[in-house]
């Protein structure tokens, strides 16, 4: 499941400090001489510096009819900067085994950098001139545009693909959230260079910019590095107003005839925001019915009791404006019209029961325990700062979070699973199912 | 490897050379960008502390420390994998893995798995040719908890039929999802089966179907009692441990498992000197997008000569590595005939290994003048050979990885227990950075040369399958191998 964002809340990072003294971890808030803020924690085991950044407006801030601007740009910004064309800037990077990424979600621009702590004042650099003076060298984006409708085309035939795009379409039919990030075979060969441009020079600005940095590294050497890469950017970003996003389909299926043996699902349904008070109860309730490793209700009843298939699951997604529950299994067709009336009638047991006592303490102590496997690298804890600051869960949420999972109640996790998994539900499906036809009801 | 060509499917992805029991978890090795029989540490940085025991009853056990979080990797490597199969059996080492997690009469079905999610655990296995494996991922204080378990499982499994039936469809559904629904998938398993002419490395990993459906509770008990064993097994602990602590758990679990008399040593057919180039299209209707994929039998870590695998490493990074590799420059920069191509080899395989070149041609570029494309470039290579200053900065690369690796605690572990695996020592890791360096550009076109010679490859073209496409027939959708056999 591609397109399911894997939901860990807020899996952050302070919940180091005090578990163990001898690997306690610290954040620091720092503010670079120019102003940019960020989040600090120094690690000096290994010699390198992992930095995570998020700009606000991901591919919301794509044209309509050019879906896949956002996507471009960030397949293309390490193709050539400055005076330096694709072949040089490659060079650069390989040379000091430099790791630049960039990547686009619907909301938000992501970045990231790893470099080894000799490196990083050229790693720094070449990520001001990608940010601040992309080429976009015809050449580069005509290869880069290549790729990507050479990966679409494939994506034509692929039931993962299929069944994910008509619940996106179906879910958001007017809202740039039923698009797909990396666009389609009509939007992305017309998108312009000149879209490229004005992407970047829209997005990429030092307000509604996000940083997590970790390594061998101190506040002062930080903040000039932070100058560096990110100073020469415009102080604010020209985003377009994004509209309020309304979830729609609930109720239908739609099946998708694709000739593959096996066929895909993906359901889903409206989700509990990330600021909403419920959040806790819906991420222990989701974790009780799809979540987990080897746990889940779906787990147990689609895969260890009937072997229907290989994989079940099911997360929480959330947006700026719009929060889901989504997940997906992969089934044989005389077996997928079973496979869903399991799932169907797991969520709607848990909407009416919700869980037990046993899986409510099972579930609590499985997220506090699990949450450290989720800050043991320095690039893991970059990009969970960053989620948290995005989340605007505070700097002390890593301390507070498990206070907060231990507070809620039985009647909290039964009254949050009415309200999480008591709506309808979207379904789609790619393959050729067995007796399992399209429906509105 | 057969069962995934992860790095074809995607520009920059990784070669992922094992089937995992759960899809889940599969994320945790990818991130890595993993390099086969890397690293343990940077030369010039002074070398992690790397402790390897081995107790009386024969099982290995090697701790990488990292104290950091308060979590440790724990995993359990056995010596056995999809190679080891009897013929007629193939996929019994993947799915005796699925069955692992069935119970024992200690610890019925469920319970290990309920208890390390009690924990905050994470854990999976995965299933290569050689290996098998078994890992948790849990705080450090449940360690001497999860090694308990792991030792009971060794050799105290209870399979009935109720469970292993639904388990056997899952592994059908689990072949569906890899290789069925994938025509990339399904063309790495023919160049496989067409490359390897006596090896077992020749069956995919997750088995042929006809054969999977066949598979029983006998032949998993079979399998799992010739070669689950304590001197068999090596037990990897990377993360917040003290050797010695983890030492003493070890013995007072693991080290309490009797060894198995009579175990024999890995011994399977060899390939025969390759003679005859091969070539094989694969037509399928869902095919959008042509491939041209070659894989040459090349040595691996194990069967090279010294300095040999070191010098194909580097030639595959050279070659086929980010966008300034030769391929990627000729086919799909300097004279576009490709939207991507590269390089990639695999040394850690037990018996010979494969070096790969892949294409995707541009439109309106046949596969066979994107293949004469990447012939010339390989050409150059074994004739002209490559410069000092390509050589520098593959090896920059390569051994820059070992350091980015050291931040990852589940990474080193997977290294050391590949390392291990296919015949490699701990010092052989960690000498893996001045091996690379000491690779010379002579070296390089010598392993071009020798080894980069059509006569030792399969080239496997993927193509539409218009006239199926246009009919709509069903029949793509069964491997030709299985017959149009369908459960």
């Amino acid at each position: 499941m591609k397109r399911v964002i894997a939901a860990v809340a807020g899996a952050a990072v302070v919940a180091l400090v005090g578990m163990t003294p001898a690997a306690a971890v610290t954040i620091e808030k720092i503010v670079s001489p120019k102003g940019i803020k960020a989040w600090l924690v120094r690690e000096k085991t290994v010699p390198l510096v992992a930095m995570s950044y998020a700009f606000a407006g991901g591919s919301v801030q794509d044209d309509a009819a050019k879906s896949g601007t956002a996507n471009l740009v960030a397949s293309t910004l390490d193709e050539g900067a400055g005076e330096l064309d694709s072949k040089a800037f490659q060079d650069r990077l390989e040379r000091r085994a430099i790791e630049l990424s960039f990547s686009a979600t619907r909301d938000q621009f992501y970045g990231s950098l790893r470099v080894l702590n000799d490196n990083r004042d050229e790693a720094f650099d070449l990520l001001r001139l990608a940010l601040s003076q992309p080429r976009f060298d015809a050449d580069a984006v005509e290869r880069v545009r290549a790729q990507q409708i050479s990966a679409l085309r494939r994506d034509t035939t692929n039931p993962n693909n299929i069944a994910s795009r008509a619940w996106w379409s179906t879910a958001f039919p007017d809202h740039p959230y039923g698009r797909e990030t990396k666009g389609s075979l009509d939007s992305v060969p017309s998108i312009a260079i000149a879209d490229l441009r004005d992407y970047a020079r829209r997005v990429f600005a030092r307000n509604d910019l996000t940083i997590s940095i970790v390594g061998d590294i101190d506040a002062k050497a930080a903040g000039d590095l932070i100058d560096k890469a990110f100073g020469s950017l415009p102080e604010k970003n020209d985003l377009r107003p994004v509209p309020e996003a309304k979830l729609a389909g609930l109720g239908r299926r739609i099946v998708t005839e694709v000739d593959v043996p096996q066929a895909v699902i993906t359901f889903g349904g409206a989700g509990i925001q990330r600021s909403d008070p419920d959040f806790m109860a819906a991420y222990i309730v989701n974790h009780i019915l799809g979540g987990g490793t080897f746990s889940s209700r779906l787990y147990k009843e689609v895969r260890e009791k009937r072997g229907l298939a290989y994989g079940v699951s099911e997360s929480l997604v959330w947006f700026k404006s719009a929060a889901l529950y989504m997940g997906g299994t992969a089934t044989r067709a005389d077996r997928t019209a079973e496979a869903l009336s399991i799932i169907e009638a797991e969520t709607k047991r848990m909407a009416e029961e919700g869980p037990t006592a046993d899986e409510l303490a099972a579930a609590k102590d499985y997220l506090k325990g699990a949450y450290p496997l989720s800050l043991d690298t320095s690039s893991k804890i970059a990009g969970q700062l960053t989620q948290i600051q995005l989340d605007n869960l505070g700097i002390d949420y890593i301390d507070r979070r498990a206070a907060m999972i231990d507070a809620v109640t039985l009647a909290d996790a039964k009254r949050v699973a009415k309200r999480l998994f008591g709506g309808g539900m979207l379904v789609t499906v790619a393959g050729r199912p067995k007796g399992l036809a399209s429906s509105t009801q | 490897m057969g069962a995934i060509h992860a790095r074809i499917q995607g520009f920059r992805q990784v070669n992922l050379t094992s089937v995992f029991s759960r899809a889940i978890a599969v994320t945790l090795f990818v991130a890595a960008g993993f390099v086969p029989l890397s690293p343990a540490t940077a030369a010039d940085k002074p070398a992690l502390t790397v402790s390897h025991f081995k107790l009386d009853n024969g099982i290995e056990l090697v701790v990488i420390p990292d104290r950091r979080a308060p979590v440790v990797t724990h995993m359990i490597w056995y010596k056995v994998g999809a190679a080891d199969e009897t013929p007629g059996k193939s996929g019994l080492a993947h799915f005796l893995e699925h069955l692992l997690f069935k119970g024992t009469a200690k610890n019925p079905a469920g319970h290990f798995s309920s208890v390390v999610a009690r924990m905050g655990g994470q854990e999976n296995a995965f299933t290569s040719n050689d290996y098998t494996g078994y890992y948790q991922r849990v705080p450090g204080e449940k360690l001497k908890a999860v090694m308990d378990f792991e030792a009971d499982r060794m050799t105290g499994l209870v399979l009935t039929d109720a469970v292993v039936l639904p388990e056997r469809d899952v592994i059908l559904e689990e072949r569906n999802q890899r290789m069925e629904n994938n025509p990339r998938a399904r063309l790495g398993e023919q160049i496989d089966a067409a490359l390897f002419l006596n090896s077992p490395y020749g069956r995919p990993i997750i088995g042929w179907r006809h054969e999977m459906e066949g598979l029983t509770r006998e032949d998993a008990i079979a399998f799992y009692k010739r070669f689950y064993a304590p001197n068999n097994a090596v037990v990897i602990v990377a993360g917040d441990v003290d050797p010695q602590q983890a030492l003493t758990f070890a013995r007072e679990t693991y080290g309490q498992i009797k060894p198995l008399a009579g175990l024999l040593p890995r011994s399977r057919p060899q390939e025969p000197p390759p003679a005859a180039a091969r070539s094989l299209t694969l037509a399928d209707p869902r095919v959008e997008q042509p491939l041209m994929q070659r894989s040459y039998l090349v040595p691996s870590f194990r069967l090279g000569k010294a300095g040999e695998t070191e010098a194909l490493e580097v030639l595959a990074h050279v070659l086929g590595t980010g966008s300034n590799s030769r391929l990627y420059r000729a086919l799909v920069v300097d004279k576009p005939v490709a939207v991507s191509a590269g390089a990639y080899y695999d040394s850690s395989a037990y018996d010979m290994a494969k070096f790969s070149v892949y294409g995707v041609p541009a439109r309106g570029v046949s596969l066979t003048d994107l293949e004469a494309a990447a012939d010339a470039v390989i050409a150059a290579v074994a004739e002209g050979g490559v410069t000092d200053d390509e050589i520098e900065r593959s090896k920059s690369r390569l051994i820059a990885d070992a350091i980015y690796a050291q931040d990852n605690q589940a990474t080193m572990a997977r290294w050391y227990g590949q390392a291990l695996m296919s015949g490699a020592t701990v010092e052989d890791v960690q000498k893996w950075p001045e091996r690379i360096r000491a690779v010379t550009a002579a070296q390089v076109q010598d392993v071009a040369r020798a080894w980069l010679d059509k006569r030792r490859s399969v080239t496997g073209y993927l193509v539409k399958d218009e006239t199926a496409a246009a009919a709509g027939k069903a029949e793509q959708v069964v491997p030709a191998s299985a017959g149009g056999k369908r459960s």
